[in-house]
């Protein structure tokens, strides 16, 4: 626990901030450290500023958590991973309500994949530490389709190919899966296919395409917008997308982004990876988390996200090594 | 020890042939009886292949033969009617049926009457009889007993078999359908021979269901295939296998292609016990093509060795062999293709694909695919694969919900699949996909009444 003690971070207050603190009802006097009471933080306004200083390692989740009469989605606590032996998580904490979107960034290698990939339950990553409840479950006990069953969904990097197993049987077959999960009975041919034809146009996503077999000679686009596809049919409450904007042209994007808009309710929960400013022009997100090192180093609103995107990650670097 | 018990053991076949051969041939014809004596003699000589030889390197012959079955040569009658006792069930796939029980043919005229004239279908004896003259140029020709011990000792004892003929220029729009049952109370050794002729200009669909009856007696099956398919002919060939763990079948096919026609060779294995096929093509005449696709799924300890040999002795011809294995258990799977290509065959194209999945640990697979080129202007390939199941793949299916289980066999069926897809008559395409699936999803379940193309009532 001690390892957290007294940093602090930054909030950057905009009006956009403003609404969400509105919405959620959220007292800045009543911040709690997420490890337990630690009584109010100091804050302290600085013009449109907000400082606040703790031994909390992060505001932006610790507000969330202690929202009145705000549903919690997904609650990840110090949360550790390795992959091949090698340290990559080092303690995660971040809180997601319903309809949240939080957008993660960070340099390469800094643990936002391996966190995406440890959620859904990738065999190649090893949890070591750390517990994550989701929907009241503790997700890191159930099997990686059964965390689908129960709504997550991610939007991989690098869909695989699958040969010869094409996207009407796999689909028809993940949403039977999930059916059976839920004690319901299988869905009927017709009404399939009806669905199918529906999620398909949310897309853009050409029919024929869906007669193939799974992304197989699929381009990059088609790829990402097919993962944006399946997403639709399964209709998840925690969406992942992991750098679904990359390789995509101008156009590609917006289909993709607005067809997420499209598909999301109120209750649609979303992890968002991204390097590009364009993803947070239409995903507009709650929350930016800035990874480092396997940790959150800072959090804010989507502002966060313009600063990297202008000013990179330096200035954050700089000030941790101030901070130590 | 064993060795000792396995070398030599065609000598108890010979004894047989010695003390019973005149058995033997008074329950024959005199086509057949004509070819017993250089059988012998070409038997006596090279013996059962051993794995020493380049032909049978994957598959231990001499041990399949060893064990003392009962042979049924004086031909006593077989008392159940097949018709009665199984129904083919194949949807939307109206075919003429008919039935071999063992090496005997089921004489059904009503099963006759529906053909077209001139269509012969029934026992090779029975025509070998009528018209003793009309067979001897093609029986034993193909089938070469010096170059095959199987092959020898196929010819030396086996008394009957099935006869096709389809006359010149008849396009037959219904597939025929035999179905080759193994049925006997006591270990039995069978040898079956089958002969097609496929006149000039004709079109066929030969559909081959071989299935066993009895689970727990042991069936040693050999079976010589000679097919002589005419000019501008195309024969459609589609040899399906659910048979029995306690089966050893040693299926050996010979099919000449004469000029411009085409040949479509589908063999698949769901179910066997041990099982050697070799499928020999012959090119004839130029501007033939020959198409021969292979799909075997195995588990526990099925052992499945193909051994293909496409003869591009003439120029201008086609050959495009897809061999596919899905391996369980602690499985054995062997594919050799070797595509000859002798010097005068300019303008060969060919392509030869073996791929592999083995799924377990213990499943084992040979490949060995070969290209032996003595023209100079041809186009040709060839390549295998061994692989496993992709986990990448599985844990994407598993991020949408598909558990493991239901992932692995969508990847396997699709794997087969490929192979099936490419089959051209459409109801059978179907129906097999379906019966593979269910092989996939029931591996333990037992076989010929599940398999649905002639089932059980």
């Amino acid at each position: 626990m001690t390892k957290y003690s007294l940093r602090f971070v930054r909030w950057d207050l905009s009006k956009r901030l403003s609404v969400c603190d509105f919405r959620w009802r959220v007292s800045w006097n009543e911040i709690f450290c997420r490890r337990g009471f630690v009584g109010p933080v100091r804050a302290k306004k600085q013009g449109r500023r907000l400082l606040i200083y703790s031994d909390c390692s992060n505001f932006a989740l610790s507000i969330s958590l202690n929202r009145s009469n705000h549903h919690t989605m997904l609650d990840i606590k110090n949360l550790c991973a390795s992959v091949d032996g090698k340290e990559i998580l080092r303690g995660i904490d971040l809180t997601i309500g319903d309809g949240e979107i939080h957008a993660l960034m960070g340099p390469n290698g800094s643990g936002k994949s391996t966190l995406c990939n440890v959620l859904v339950g990738n065999p190649q990553y090893t949890v070591t530490g750390g517990t994550v409840v989701f929907n009241g479950k503790d997700l890191l006990s159930l099997p990686p389709e059964d965390r689908a069953h129960e709504g997550l969904f991610m939007s991989f990097q690098s869909p695989v190919e699958i040969p010869g197993v094409s996207m009407v049987n796999f689909m028809r077959a993940a949403i039977n899966a999930k059916r059976s999960y839920l004690g319901q009975e299988p869905i009927t041919a017709q009404a399939f296919l009806k669905l199918m034809k529906e999620k398909r146009q949310i897309v853009e996503l050409d029919a024929s395409l869906t007669r193939r077999s799974v992304n197989e000679g699929f381009s990059g686009g088609e790829r990402k917008r097919n993962e944006i596809f399946q997403m639709a049919m399964l209709e998840p409450t925690v969406a992942i997308l992991d750098e679904t904007d990359s390789g995509l042209d101008v156009d590609a994007l917006r289909v993709v982004a607005e067809g997420f808009n499209k598909i999301r309710t109120t209750q649609t929960s979303a992890i968002v990876i991204t390097h590009y400013q364009r993803m947070l022009d239409y995903l507009r997100p709650d929350f930016v988390h800035v990874l480092m090192n396997g940790r959150i180093v800072r959090s804010g609103d989507a502002q966060l996200g313009y600063r990297i995107e202008r000013e990179g990650f330096d200035w954050i670097k700089a000030e941790l090594h101030e901070e130590l | 020890m064993k060795s000792c018990n396995t070398m030599g053991s065609e000598q108890q076949y010979l004894d047989l042939y010695r003390d019973a051969g005149q058995m033997l041939a008074d329950n024959s014809c005199s086509t057949l009886n004509a070819c017993r004596e250089e059988a012998r003699r070409a038997l006596a000589g090279q013996g059962l292949p051993t794995r020493k030889s380049e032909l049978y390197r994957y598959t231990d012959v001499p041990a399949a033969f060893a064990p003392d079955y009962g042979l049924n040569l004086s031909r006593l009658e077989m008392k159940a009617d097949p018709y009665k006792a199984y129904r083919c069930s194949v949807p939307n796939m109206g075919t003429s049926l008919f039935y071999m029980v063992n090496d005997w043919f089921y004489e059904a005229p009503h099963a006759r009457q529906s053909l077209p004239e001139g269509l012969y279908v029934g026992s090779l004896r029975a025509y070998a009889d009528a018209h003793p003259h009309e067979l001897g140029q093609y029986y034993a020709r193909l089938a070469d007993v010096d170059a095959d011990g199987v092959t020898a000792l196929n010819t030396l004892l086996s008394q009957d078999g099935l006869l096709i003929i389809v006359p010149d220029g008849l396009k037959l729009t219904v597939p025929l359908q035999v179905v080759n049952l193994l049925h006997s109370s006591v270990n039995l050794m069978t040898n079956r021979r089958t002969l097609v002729l496929v006149g000039d200009g004709a079109d066929v669909s030969l559909l081959f269901c071989n299935h066993t009856l009895d689970r727990d007696v042991q069936f040693l099956n050999t079976h010589v295939v000679e097919t002589y398919v005419g000019r501008g002919a195309s024969l459609h060939w589609y040899d399906i296998e659910e048979t029995e763990p306690a089966t050893h079948t040693f299926q050996n096919e010979y099919i000449s292609l004469d000029a411009g026609s085409r040949l479509e060779h589908v063999g698949i294995t769901l179910r066997n016990g041990v099982s050697r096929h070799t499928r020999r093509v012959t090119f004839r005449g130029e501007h033939s093509s020959a198409s021969l696709l292979g799909g075997v799924v195995a588990t526990g300890l099925q052992h499945v060795d193909n051994h293909l040999v496409i003869d591009h002795s003439v120029p201008n011809c086609q050959s495009d062999i897809l061999y596919k294995y899905v391996l369980d258990g602690k499985s054995v799977g062997a594919f050799a293709g070797r595509v000859l290509v002798r010097p005068d065959a300019q303008k060969t194209e060919s392509v030869e694909t073996n791929s592999n999945l083995c799924v377990s640990p213990d499943a084992h697979m040979y490949t060995q695919p070969m290209l032996e080129i003595y023209a100079d202007d041809v186009k040709c390939n060839h390549g295998s694969t061994v692989g496993q199941i992709d986990e990448a793949a599985l844990f994407y299916m598993a991020q949408r919900g598909v558990s493991p289980d239901e992932a692995r066999l969508l990847l396997q069926h699709a794997f087969v699949n490929e192979v099936i897809s490419r089959i051209e008559l459409p109801a059978l395409r179907d129906r097999l996909s379906l019966m593979v699936e269910q092989r996939f999803r029931y591996a333990s379940s037992a076989g010929c009444a599940d398999c649905g193309l002639c089932k059980t009532r």
